[in-house]
């Protein structure tokens, strides 16, 4: 019961603190972005490009990391391993 | 959907995954590095792919006219000319492009198709497997994502690093690279050589693991998530609940699908341009 619980807790600290970085990354580096364009909008093709390379960069954490959470709170594998453990 | 194995029992949720997650093995995996085992289903959905990539490309070029183009060779066109701009900017030496350009077109057609193996609905293939399965004996397990396998992902990543060895060498020489290891990024002085070639290794490893998980991590994410809002659906039933699940799975499936079309090609342009920006880097001395 207690796993259970604790893992509930943790797969919900990963996805809201993974999302809490990727969101601040996301929204400096958008919000530059724009600031960038407007100053200079004959650049803006070529730092579209590179915003979005960004972006997947700064983003792939934390889809990993929903990725894991979602994991544990399906099919949780530390169940598997407490049922193993010797009595 | 969520069909898989009704005869005998409906499948709990956490067994639904659980059976989704298991590649088709030649073998039971021992332990986490198991060279003994192949995943056959990623082999064969990646090397379709793969085949039916070429195939696309090679009819694009056979039937390409200087005249007005038609709609699929102008998106050919349009690829080739994305990814050999992005080249130039990056790979500075023409020699190497000749091989590193058509190299990350490959790479982007190759990774898009296999991540856009996502799309498929998730029952779809398995379920295909799991009705002819008796007849040829073989495990009921199917995973039709080949990115969304650590083995395919540092697969790719690893022939990237030993592209970037090979490129290493040729510009800089077998010494010049060697005295690169051991001089760069701190400075030739001998006390430093120990520094800096760790620095180094860990520099060659963080970006070949770092390569493959951010691949992997994303499909992986993306294929379970999938699975969950199957899993709505298939908790269909008519009553309040049940009715409201079914919608919910819609809705879910809808938005996850279209967010999801940004995520494979971005995905594959990423892995594409650090390919690039790994050969690129060298062939830069420091």
């Amino acid at each position: 019961m207690e796993v259970i619980s604790f893992v509930a807790l943790a797969a919900g600290l990963i996805i809201g603190l993974g999302a809490v970085g990727a969101c601040i990354g996301i929204g400096i580096m958008g919000g530059k972005y724009l600031e960038s364009a407007g100053r200079q909008p004959e650049l803006m093709g070529e730092l579209q490009t590179k915003m979005f390379l960004l972006a997947g960069l700064i983003d792939a954490a934390f889809i990993i990391g929903t990725g894991i959470a979602l994991w544990f709170a399906t099919a949780n594998p530390f169940l598997a391993q407490i049922a193993n453990l010797p009595k | 959907m969520a069909a898989q194995g009704t005869e005998t029992h409906a499948p709990s949720a956490g067994e639904y995954i659980v059976h989704h997650l298991q590649h088709l093995q030649t073998g039971k995996q021992s332990a986490v590095v198991d060279f003994s085992v192949v995943n056959v289903d990623s082999v064969f959905y990646a090397v379709t792919l793969g085949v039916i990539g070429c195939w696309l490309l090679w009819l694009a070029a056979r039937k390409a006219t200087s005249g007005v183009p038609g709609r699929f060779q102008a998106a050919v066109e349009f690829l080739v000319e994305m990814v050999d701009s992005q080249a130039k900017g990056i790979v500075h030496s023409a020699q190497s492009r000749k091989l590193v350009a058509p190299l990350a077109l490959t790479v982007f057609i190759w990774i898009f198709m296999m991540n856009a193996m996502d799309l498929l609905p998730v029952d779809l293939l398995p379920q295909l497997w799991h009705v002819t399965e008796p007849a040829h004996g073989l495990p009921n397990y199917m995973r039709v994502v080949p990115t969304a396998d650590l083995s395919i992902t540092m697969g790719l990543s690893l022939s990237v690093l030993l592209l970037c060895l090979y490129y290493n060498v040729k510009i800089k020489g077998l010494g010049g690279w060697v005295h690169e290891l051991f001089s760069a990024p701190f400075g030739d002085k001998w006390f430093l050589y120990p520094v800096n070639f760790l620095m180094q290794l860990v520099e060659f490893v963080a970006k070949t693991v770092s390569h493959g998980m951010r691949l992997f991590g994303n499909m992986y994410a993306g294929e379970l998530i999938f699975m969950l809002i199957a899993l709505m659906g298939g908790a269909f039933a008519f009553t309040g609940t049940g009715i409201a699940l079914a919608i919910g799975h819609v809705i879910a499936g809808t938005a996850w699908a279209i967010f999801h079309i940004l995520i494979i090609t971005l995905q594959a342009f990423i892995f594409m341009m650090l390919t690039l920006i790994y050969v690129g880097q060298a062939h830069d001395a420091h």
